[in-house]
């Protein structure tokens, strides 16, 4: 068999989290509603309405374009997209074509090999969505809720070579979008939705072959699995002498099996002209400066940071990077807390981590902030309470929205360094023991542990273990 | 006192002064229609006796309910001292091509005959909250496509007040008849190359075309977008400007929809003409058309009774002070039709692609097999002749294939257009006028079925009006004399953009001059047999 090579281009749908629809005041996110509850003689196509544009749609628009390092364009326009369906109540989308708010740009891609694979971006344009159609007891049926929802369409160049690829691609771009907060990017809620370009070529070639597309691939592991799956069919194919021909494919994901929807063979006509109902879209320098400038730190390069910056692992930056809100957790805490950062990440990878998941909450929703974080772990670190106590803490804080030192002092949690005290609980220990002790001084030294687990019992775990066995080993050591 | 033939200026300043009320304004008004209106235009209108071929026929539904509900809303605004509005108890009818919530809104057209919007457009909520009376809906050509009215699939179409055998023009004939035969005081039309300029020209009337953008078209079933203009139908300018200030100004859900201060136009009224620059254009003077054979240029003059009356108010405005400027060229005037054939057939194409029959309006009762069916045979079954012939012109035109050699072509071509218009009003330019002075339209009314099925010549009756539309720039059309079979003449007057108070500074000017001609004391035909109050 011949060295194959996949070349793979994704064109993915965003669902933009903005509050209303693009063109009407509907609110925008319709998930759990009963059909055609959520609409408006506007985005419900009547005669004689008009679209007017949500601001908030070219904003997020502009801030998706500048973190794939796109060109905005300053002067965007929207275009009618004409075609009949059911589901699109217009006759027409409104869509970006020919100008749309971004052009270019790319997405680095770190592949668990270790390598990085640059996604080139061919285009990012706004539209609207369109209802939803089912058949059902022999009848079609639509739901308008979803007509007018806010989507950015981004096209990927033909730069991704695996399922694993296409579905690191995803996992990365899933990630921005919630970290600039442009979408929730739940991709089971339709947030992000992907179509698939495959075909193949010998390794080496540079030409581009006819091409499939499978559609309906909404989760991280069907666009793994149907690329993969499309990628061995054509290389059979071809392996027995047969031609990939121009097909759109469907992705059925219960069993994982690919189906021919419709072969492709002539491009519809879509009769692209300028929304005569609406103004271009301009952008003055000024403006998009602005949405450049307030770009936050990205993924990528948060994570170098956090590598270098604190001595994280890649593993460690990794995680502490899956999420915005985690990592600015990570940095307040590990600035309250600076000489043990690594100490903090430590705890974030672990008991934090634990916490959030329980609580089914992100970092920034959490009542214990990063200071207390910091605190607590200073404090375990400095032996006012041990290590479980750390740990307690953390829930006790979060539930009672109290400082940790306020915890510790109302419910007698610091540990007994003090050595008055510490002493006399341990010359009590020894004098119930007088058999033990002997033996310890006759040479069984091993029974030293044995003895500061009865001081941290008859303390309640409040003796500080360091400072227990000091004390202990200085009054055994008397005669 | 006729309370019918009372402008709508007097009507209002009367019921606000309690001298009149306006249910005794909604019933006059009535009273009408019921006597020179006919039978109301329907899908099945039947055989219909020969007298109702003298008769108006400018509606499809007189809306009494909603008109004297609306009347003692005003009579009891009035009786607990509140503030009625500019329109008190002013009877209007509303082209139906405007959505008024809870009234059926047909366009004209077999597709939307059942069709009850749940919203009403801003221009017609506007009259009413200014306390107009909603008398009906009135007819036009089907979806505004046509311009004699008789392309309207509620039969019979409207009928010229001045002569029942002759057109009132279109697409807003309906809407300029009911004004002409005095059965509202005012119209609302839509102006999309001329559709209210030509009928208010057929049937002696005013109407305006005001800057793209001055009135929002929320709730107007659009054409084509970027030419379409919400304007008025009266019979006097006076009232036309007072129509103007009760329905101009942003409207924030039509983003094209200007957010420029509104002017004051009645204000602008009591200032004469003095010193005003007014143009002619030698390109006013006939209507080009291609011969669709060898692609040669025809020309055809105005009718020359149209072109003296145009002489004549020139002469009039001179004489009162105004500058008259001959020769402006305005060069590309002669490309609007073949523009207007693509911009407004591609976006029409568009527009009516929401026609089909899965949401609202006509949808087959034949049977069908799949989804094509559903769409070929609603739209085959409800649309008529016109709107079809436009879809598949626009659908032609529009075809990527053809796009750049048409569509785009004709975006440059109008473009030039608007530089004829610019280059005439710049201040700093050659010309710096404050109006063009043109006729309305190349001949007075013509007959019935004179011109109907030839869709090409229909459409060339727009010539003199249709440029403005391409330039965005307000134009106002007004009675200018009546040709020797005693049809009105109109005359236009195109101003600058936003400069409708020129416009109608202008044309009032000459109202108020020419009061006196013989032809001002003349009554539409439908009036004759009234007694003179």
């Amino acid at each position: 068999m011949k060295d194959y090579e996949v070349i793979i281009g994704l064109e993915t749908h965003i669902q933009l989290n903005t509050k209303t629809k693009i063109f009407c005041s509907c609110k925008a996110d319709s998930w759990g509603d009963e059909p055609n509850t959520n609409i408006c003689p506007v985005c419900s196509g009547l005669p004689g309405v008009l679209p007017v544009l949500n601001a908030e749609v070219i904003r997020k628009g502009a801030i998706l374009a500048a973190a794939m390092r796109a060109q905005i364009n300053p002067k965007s326009f929207f275009d009618r997209k004409n075609y009949f369906y059911p589901d699109l109540p217009k006759g027409y989308q409104i869509s970006q074509f020919d100008e749309p708010i971004g052009k270019g740009g790319y997405m680095d891609v770190p592949l668990p090999n270790g390598e990085t694979r640059r996604v080139r971006i061919h285009n990012l344009h706004l539209e609207e969505d369109a209802g939803k159609t089912k058949t059902e007891h022999g009848m079609r049926l639509l739901d308008f809720n979803r007509c007018g929802v806010p989507l950015v369409e981004m096209v990927t160049e033909p730069d991704l070579r695996s399922g694993d690829e296409a579905a690191q691609y995803l996992i990365r771009l899933r990630q921005l979008l919630r970290w600039i907060g442009v979408s929730e990017a739940d991709m089971e809620r339709g947030h992000l939705r992907c179509d698939a370009n495959v075909s193949i070529r010998e390794r080496g070639s540079t030409v581009l072959n006819t091409k499939t597309e499978i559609k309906n691939v909404n989760s991280i592991d069907s666009v793994r699995q149907a690329i993969t799956e499309e990628a061995r069919r054509q290389i059979e194919l071809v392996e027995s002498g047969g031609k990939v021909e121009s097909f759109t494919l469907d992705w059925d994901a219960d069993r994982s099996k690919l189906s021919k929807m419709r072969s492709k063979e002539t491009e519809a006509d879509y009769r692209y002209f300028r929304e005569p109902d609406l103004l271009p879209v301009v952008l003055s320098d000024e403006e998009i400066e602005t949405i450049k400038a307030g770009l936050p730190e990205l993924p990528l390069a948060r994570r170098a940071r956090l590598e270098s910056e604190y001595q994280l692992s890649a593993y460690d930056a990794e995680i502490l990077t899956s999420e915005r809100s985690l990592s600015d957790y990570y940095e307040t805490a590990a600035a309250s807390y600076a000489a043990e950062a690594k100490s903090v990440a430590n705890w974030m990878m672990n008991d934090l981590s634990r916490l959030l998941n329980d609580l089914g909450k992100t970092a920034d929703q959490l009542l214990l902030k990063p200071e207390n974080l910091a605190e607590i772990i200073r404090m375990v670190d400095e032996g006012k309470i041990n290590a479980a106590t750390g740990k307690s803490l953390l829930k006790k804080v979060e539930e009672s929205g109290k400082s940790p030192a306020k915890l510790v002092e109302d419910e007698g949690l610091g540990l007994i360094a003090d050595s008055d005290a510490l002493r006399s609980q341990i010359e009590a220990v020894l004098a119930g023991a007088p058999d033990e002790v002997a033996s310890f001084r006759a040479g069984k030294e091993s029974l030293l542990g044995w003895f500061v687990g009865q001081v941290m019992r008859s303390s309640g775990g409040k003796a500080d273990p360091k400072r227990t066995r000091e004390i202990l080993l200085e009054l055994l050591s008397q005669e | 006192m006729n309370l019918t033939a009372l402008s709508a200026f007097e009507t209002a300043q009367k019921v606000r002064a309690g001298e009149l009320n306006a249910n005794d304004l909604a019933e006059a008004a009535l009273a009408q229609i019921r006597a020179i209106d006919g039978v109301p235009g329907s899908l099945a209108p039947g055989i219909l006796e020969s007298a109702e071929e003298q008769k108006v026929h400018a509606f499809i539904q007189v809306t009494e309910e909603l008109a004297l509900s609306q009347a003692a809303r005003v009579d009891r605004k009035i009786a607990e001292g509140e503030e009625p509005g500019a329109l008190a108890g002013v009877p209007v009818s509303i082209k139906d091509i405007f959505c008024v919530e809870g009234t059926t809104t047909t366009a004209a057209s077999r597709t939307l005959a059942n069709f009850i919007p749940p919203y009403t457009a801003t221009a017609v909520q506007r009259l009413v909250d200014a306390g107009a009376l909603i008398l009906g809906k009135v007819n036009l050509d089907e979806f505004t496509f046509g311009s004699s009215n008789e392309s309207s699939a509620f039969q019979p179409s409207t009928n010229n007040p001045w002569n029942t055998d002759h057109v009132p023009g279109g697409s807003s004939g309906g809407s300029a008849a009911s004004v002409a035969a005095q059965e509202v005081a005012l119209s609302l039309g839509t102006d999309t190359g001329g559709s209210i300029r030509q009928p208010a020209a057929f049937c002696g009337v005013v109407g305006l075309k005001p800057t793209y953008g001055r009135v929002s078209r929320l709730g107007l079933i659009a054409f084509s977008s970027s030419l379409d203009c919400v304007g008025s139908l009266s019979r006097d300018v006076r009232d036309t400007a007072l129509m103007l200030q009760v329905m101009a100004g942003s409207d924030p859900k039509d983003s094209t929809s200007s957010t420029r201060p509104v002017g004051d136009y009645l204000s602008a009224l009591q200032q004469d003409v003095k010193g005003l620059r007014i143009g002619l254009s030698p390109d006013y003077e006939a209507v080009y058309y291609p011969d669709f054979e060898s692609g040669a240029v025809h020309s055809e003059p105005v009718q020359k009774e149209v072109r003296d009356a145009v002489l004549r108010a020139a002469e009039t405005l001179a004489n009162a002070g105004a500058e008259i400027i001959e020769n402006v060229p305005m060069p590309n005037t002669r490309y609007g039709i073949p523009v207007y054939f693509v911009i407004s057939r591609v976006e029409a194409a568009s527009n009516l692609h929401r026609f089909d029959g899965v949401k609202y309006g006509y949808r087959t009762s034949a049977e069908i097999n799949d989804l094509n069916d559903l769409y070929r045979l609603s739209r085959g079954e409800g649309f008529g002749p016109e709107p079809k012939l436009r879809i598949l012109m626009g659908m032609y035109l529009s075809a990527a294939e053809h796009a750049s050699n048409f569509y785009q072509k004709a975006l440059k071509v109008r473009a030039l257009i608007r530089s004829d218009f610019e280059n005439a009003f710049d201040p700093e330019g050659d010309y710096w006028l404050d109006a063009l002075l043109t006729p309305s339209t190349a001949t007075t009314a013509f007959k019935r079925n004179a011109v109907l099925g030839n869709s090409v010549l229909m459409q060339y009756s727009d010539q003199m009006t249709v440029a403005s539309n391409h330039a965005g720039v307000p134009a106002l059309t007004l009675p200018g004399g009546l040709d020797e079979s005693g049809l009105p003449i109109g005359i236009q007057l195109i101003g600058s953009d936003f400069g409708e108070d020129t416009i109608l500074r202008i044309g009032h000017a000459f109202e108020q001059l020419s009061t006196s001609e013989t032809w001002r004391s003349e009554k539409p035909q439908v009036l004759q047999g009234e007694v003179k109050a």
